[in-house]
């Protein structure tokens, strides 16, 4: 054998700095973007009650709803695959939970659990198509955006006679399952914190002496959770690598035994399941679900996504980054408001920093895949 | 003189109406490298492909470790021992090498009801396997991506050999490579030959075959013109079996002797 592969050292191979090392991990943008945006919004509203406990939960509660849904377009994506029909799916979920619990009069609990499983069926349905007709996840999911947005306004016409159906605050009183998704935990905590005087309580009304924020809502928690899990799930187990290996180069993981159709059939059903957690959620906090509700949920969620370092090609991405990337997005959607700036700005911004996020994250991999 | 390990007897295909292989009879021997030899569209591929699994021959046996064999798919093939290394690698370049290496047989670390992948045996693995054949990482979290053709199909060799490989069927490995990968990739074939594994080594590369090469097989047209034994066949010989001889007689005449 040569000299340069017996020595130890490859005199061609320069030693990496440690930036282009950092440059690397697909976090790297989103933990930039993240103290970024703190920082802006430290300077420019710092003053405005946006870090006070109420404004930090305003931004929090905005941010962990991305987060749910940018957990589930995380882990598609990096397997290769798009999902178009988040953003209906959450209007439909949530439909779902109140034609049952409320026009139907069953328990609450029941309620969700039935649009649970139907929501994975119809997640399973669409990894099913994809994988068996080989058609791109972008056309597949783009009808199944229009096919259960319609069902979605057209369920409650006909059975309701309108588009929005209240009530369910009351039908879920008492539920354990509802408070799961729309109850509050760390109450004790709030309380003594307001007493302690950390946090500003209710001077006045009915609510004077109580803490201006009571409890942690448990869509954090939820967002949270499933953003711990999903990481651990990417980046720790064998059925990570197979994520992975199914969006670099699915006939390449083919031929090394990863099953590869149920691996992206498994992450559409994840991105069904996350859509519906929102929708349970969001339903449980205002107490109604409505037709027009998740629009435009799929683009935030593939945003987020983006901004947190994966590829749109798959194969290369991370949960946690993706987190951020939700985070930015929800500190930025609320910081302009609190920053008292026009908030259709928001959409400008939002364009710019797809368009950043790509181009860098394009570069990126061409450092990985040593082209030039 | 080992017993074969893997014998093809008489194997015919036929494509329809097309007769890729006309009666082709091959012994592999544990620990040597057989050389397959043709020029395009001799039949290699189909006939390593039938060894693979890939495709069943219209007739003929095949014989493994003296056992008469019928793959159903790849799987079976690759489940007894018989690992392809495809000019089109299974390696994703965006991964690193130890999720390369480990990908589909992934190493599992049990964590209560969890099972985890094992980084650390992975990456210790990989950088042991990678260090035996002569390739040194910048660490086992080094994308697939950086690695030069030669080290993926070293990566990708190791991989195989340390899956327990008993055949390894390699097509074209060096048809892309420069000279020194080239060189790096000839040493691989060598080392795994001393372990005792079988090596099917497919190439049109007459100087590549030779430098390695414990037995050639020349194809030609779907028909086999015979093995020779390492010693027994002189470059030219080898070159003119693969042309067909006459043609090539002539146009190496015409070019001076340079082909």
């Amino acid at each position: 054998m040569s000299d340069a592969t017996t020595s130890g050292v490859d005199e061609r191979i320069k030693q990496q700095s440690r930036l282009r090392r950092a440059l690397i991990r697909p976090e790297l943008g989103g933990i930039c973007g993240t103290i970024i945006v703190f920082l802006l919004f430290f300077i420019f509203a710092g003053d405005s009650g946006m870090f006070n406990a109420q404004g930090v939960m305003n931004w929090s509660v905005v941010s962990a709803q991305f987060m749910i849904i940018a957990v589930g377009a995380c882990l598609l994506m990096i397997a290769g695959e798009f999902d178009l029909s988040v953003g209906s799916m959450i209007g439909f979920s949530g439909m779902m939970i109140a034609i049952f619990g409320v026009t139907l009069g069953w328990p609450i609990w029941m309620a969700i659990t039935v649009t649970f499983v139907i929501a994975l069926a119809i997640g399973w349905l669409n990894g099913i198509i994809v994988v068996r007709t080989g058609l791109p996840s972008f056309i597949v999911t783009l009808a199944f955006l229009f096919i259960l947005r319609g069902f979605t306004i057209f369920l409650p016409q006909v059975i309701e006679r309108k588009t929005i159906i209240g009530g369910i605050r009351d039908a879920s009183e008492g539920d354990w399952m509802g408070a799961l998704f729309g109850g509050k935990i760390l109450g004790g905590v709030f309380t003594w914190m307001g007493e302690a005087g950390i946090i500003a309580v209710f001077e006045r009304g009915t609510r004077a002496g109580q803490p201006v924020v009571d409890g942690v809502p448990m869509l954090i928690v939820w967002a949270l959770v499933l953003v711990i899990l999903g990481h651990i799930l990417l980046t720790r187990t064998q059925f990570g690598n197979w994520i992975f290996a199914s969006g670099g180069d699915a006939e390449a993981a083919r031929n090394s035994g990863v099953p590869v159709n149920r691996v992206k059939i498994s992450m559409f059903m994840l991105t069904a399941f996350c859509a519906t957690v929102f929708a349970t959620c969001q339903v449980m906090e205002f107490g109604s679900a409505g037709a027009d509700r998740g629009l435009l949920k799929e683009f935030e969620a593939i945003i987020a996504v983006v901004i947190g370092g994966a590829l749109l090609t798959g194969g290369y991405g991370s949960v946690i980054g993706a987190a951020l990337g939700a985070l930015i997005f929800g500190v930025v959607q609320q910081g302009l408001f609190f920053a008292g700036v026009e908030s259709s700005l928001f959409r400008v911004f939002l364009g710019v920093i797809l368009l950043g996020a790509v181009i860098l994250n394009t570069y990126i991999r061409r450092i990985i895949t040593g082209e030039r | 003189m080992t017993e074969p390990i893997i014998q093809m007897k008489n194997i015919e295909k036929h494509f329809g109406s097309v007769i890729a292989l006309a009666g082709v009879s091959v012994d592999v021997h544990p620990g040597e490298c057989h050389c397959l030899l043709g020029d395009n569209g001799a039949g290699k591929s189909t006939f390593i492909k039938t060894m693979s699994g890939v495709h069943k021959p219209t007739h003929g046996e095949i014989y493994f470790e003296g056992a008469p064999l019928h793959f159903n798919d790849p799987r079976d093939a690759i489940a007894a021992g018989i690992a392809t290394v495809h000019q089109h690698l299974a390696m994703i370049p965006l991964m690193s090498v130890s999720r390369n290496f480990f990908m589909g047989n992934e190493p599992i670390r049990k964590v209560g009801p969890l099972k985890l992948f094992d980084h650390d045996y992975a990456n210790r693995v990989t950088m042991d396997e990678m260090r035996k054949m002569g390739i040194n990482l910048r660490g086992p979290d080094q994308a697939v991506g950086t690695l030069s053709g030669g080290e993926r199909q070293t990566v990708a060799i190791a991989r195989a050999v340390h899956f327990g490989a008993k055949v390894l069927i390699l097509d074209e490995p060096t048809s892309a490579l420069g000279v020194r990968q080239t060189a790096n990739v000839l040493a691989t074939i060598d080392k795994v030959r001393k372990q005792g594994i079988a090596v099917v080594f497919i190439t049109h590369n007459v100087r590549h075959a030779l430098a390695v090469g414990d037995q050639f097989t020349v194809l030609n047209r779907g028909k086999t013109l015979g093995t020779a034994k390492r010693g027994e066949i002189s470059p030219d010989e080898l070159q003119d079996l693969m042309a067909g001889g006459q043609e090539m007689a002539t146009l190496e005449g015409s070019l001076g002797g340079t082909v």
